[in-house]
């Protein structure tokens, strides 16, 4: 009696384990149907998916929680509060990390761009991770950096539509509410451009391929590399910020130059 | 009777100037009126300075001619410029600057500078003059009656009063009232919703979560290109935002949204500045002129800075097609407040 129960209990158990076995790999099989494919140009291998994890342990889970889930904010616990990074897509963390964003070194009212702490592969691999947690915006192609033939002239006109408004119209940046502020772009590249639109980061607006197609950003991306190589026409460029700098300029070096010119005209000479 | 009638009398003029000259500090020479060598050295940088502007004339002219427009050129301190503005700005100043300071160095350091002693007399008239010119005034005050006849007096009166007022019932001739144009824009039932500036149509689909466009109407290239001016486009200006609709506070009509997509004007309240600085987390969107900020998610209503009303929505909807259509005009004026609005 007690044998065959326990024959039996060992049926069940083995019984058990092969339900587990053909179920799971049903799953496995049928999710990777689901997953999205990586996106092309992009060779995600399992190693360096497997370095991108390790990177994300190590560096980015203390904040955005072991699977990307994200943390809530909260002193009580010692939540990090580091958004969820589902769905955020590769163009995502290659923006956040190449222009050394991420990882954050205080929590403050905006991630400031600052030194880049890991190398193109570890972007890449830590990108490539992130991008298997759920479908998000893809990095751009070669040929949709390719600025070869652009059209500046209606790049000038999308960015004078769409972006001087933050960034100003030599990209020099402003300021927002709250210690935010839209950064300059003049130190983004092409890439890092391409990815903040179609990303929107922090409190930027998205700016989809379809309201502003591939075709409209390489050219908008083109006037905006016109703008760095552009010389200053006027002179100094006092930061290219308007009249706030150039008055100042006029109102401190101007003023003490003219006031230097009285005091020598009304000077005794000895 | 000149201004010299009350100097004193002629032979006390002479005296009065040795007396002044006297309560003087003693006149001291300078270096050039006693150094013949500090004079000529004076003298040679004048001419210089006359010299230095002439030459810079003549190279303003060679760099006009010379030095292409496009050329830049790479200075230190001041990074990459155009040589050619730099360097007609930097001759043509020092040519006008080394006039003037060849100028003030000349007379300050060669030109007399001995003190003279010149009599003033005093700013007020005589007593007699005042005295002849109150009699004169009353006599001739009596002379016209203008205080025995208030009739006269009163009635000149009304009438001067009334003078002005012809020149400002002409003010409203300036220019034609606005009429109904500050009221309507080119928003119908039905306008389709197209990008501005490259002019495609929208599908809902097509803006992303968090997403922001600058839009305007399908038919105002056309009216653009007729009209010939900005005052469409000044009014038609729209921004479309999407956020998730749980996201959403309130409307400024039921329904005005389509699954999220909002469309306001374009257009700041205050004084009609282009706004669209838009962040997308907290879906503030603040003008860049006067700061003013406004809350998309909740009506568009002011929640910070001068403008005294909320931001205008445009009711939105798709057509037949799947594209983004105004489902009405703008309820109310878009753009800065004005005489005729009323408080609506």
């Amino acid at each position: 009696m007690k044998k065959r129960s326990r024959r039996r209990s060992l049926a069940a158990g083995l019984l058990m384990g092969g339900a587990l076995v053909v179920v799971g790999s049903g799953y496995a099989v049928v999710s990777a149907e689901t997953t999205p494919a990586p996106p092309a140009g992009t060779t995600s291998s399992v190693e360096q998916l497997q370095l991108g994890r390790q990177l994300f342990l190590e560096g980015c889970s203390s904040c955005h929680g072991l699977d990307g889930e994200g943390i809530a904010a909260d002193n009580a616990t010692g939540g990090n509060g580091g958004p969820s990074l589902i769905g955020v897509g590769e163009a995502s963390v290659d923006f956040q990390v190449s222009t050394g964003r991420m990882p954050l070194a205080v929590p403050e009212a905006q991630a400031p761009r600052k030194d880049v702490l890991y190398s193109q592969d570890e972007i890449a691999a830590l990108a490539a991770y992130v991008a298997t947690l759920g479908p998000g915006p893809a990095n751009p192609t070669e040929e949709e950096l390719n600025l070869e033939g652009a059209n500046i002239a209606e790049g000038g006109e999308i960015f004078r539509t769409n972006c001087t408004q933050c960034h100003n119209f030599a990209g020099s940046g402003g300021a927002l509410t709250d210690g935010q502020y839209a950064p300059a772009i003049t130190d983004a590249t092409p890439k890092q451009i391409w990815q903040a639109m179609v990303t929107g980061p922090q409190q930027m607006p998205v700016f989809s391929n379809e309201t502003i197609t591939p075709e409209d950003k390489k050219n908008l991306i083109a006037y905006v590399e016109s703008l760095k190589v552009e010389p200053n026409n006027g002179g100094l460029g006092l930061g290219r910020l308007g009249p706030v700098t150039e008055g100042l300029f006029v109102w401190t070096a101007g003023l003490f130059f003219l006031i230097a010119a009285a005091v020598w005209i009304g000077a005794k000479v000895r | 009777m000149t201004t010299h009638d009350n100097l004193p009398a002629a032979a006390d003029h002479a005296q009065a100037i040795e007396q002044a000259a006297s309560a003087l500090p003693a006149h001291k020479p300078r270096r050039t009126d006693v150094d013949p060598r500090a004079a000529r050295r004076a003298e040679r940088q004048v001419a210089l300075m006359f010299l230095g502007s002439a030459v810079m004339t003549v190279l303003f002219v060679v760099a006009f001619v010379a030095i292409p427009v496009d050329r830049s050129v790479y200075i230190w301190g001041f990074g990459s410029v155009n040589a050619s503005n730099i360097a007609l700005g930097v001759t043509f100043g020092l040519a006008i600057f080394l006039i003037g300071a060849g100028a003030i160095h000349w007379s300050k350091k060669l030109m007399n500078e001995k003190e003279e002693v010149q009599l003033r007399h005093s700013l007020a008239s005589t007593e007699e003059d005042r005295q002849a010119a109150i009699e004169a005034f009353e006599d001739y005050s009596a002379d016209s009656g203008f205080a025995q006849r208030p009739i006269i007096r009163r009635s000149l009166l009304t009438a001067m009063a009334l003078f002005p007022i012809p020149l400002v019932v002409m003010l409203r001739d300036l220019g034609p009232l606005p009429g109904e144009a500050l009221r309507e824009t080119l928003w119908q039932p039905g306008s389709r919703i197209i990008t501005d500036p490259t002019g495609r149509p929208i599908r809902p689909s097509d803006l992303a979560l968090g997403g922001l466009i600058s839009a305007m109407p399908a038919d105002l290239p056309l009216v653009q290109e007729e009209e010939g001016n900005l005052n469409a486009r000044a009014k038609a200006a729209i921004i479309l935002v999407r956020m998730e609709p749980q996201e959403i506070v309130s409307q400024q009509g039921d329904n005005w949204d389509y699954g999220g997509i909002l469309a306001f004007s374009k257009i700041c309240t205050h004084v009609g500045c282009p706004i669209a600085l838009y962040q997308q987390r907290t879906h503030h969107l603040l003008c860049p002129c006067h700061q003013s900020t406004f809350d998309l998610a909740d009506s568009g209503n002011v929640v910070f800075g001068p403008a005294a009303r909320r931001l205008p929505q445009l009711p939105i909807t798709i057509d037949p097609e799947g594209f983004l259509v105004a489902k009405d005009g703008f309820a109310e004026p878009v753009g800065p407040s004005f005489w005729e609005r009323g408080d609506a």
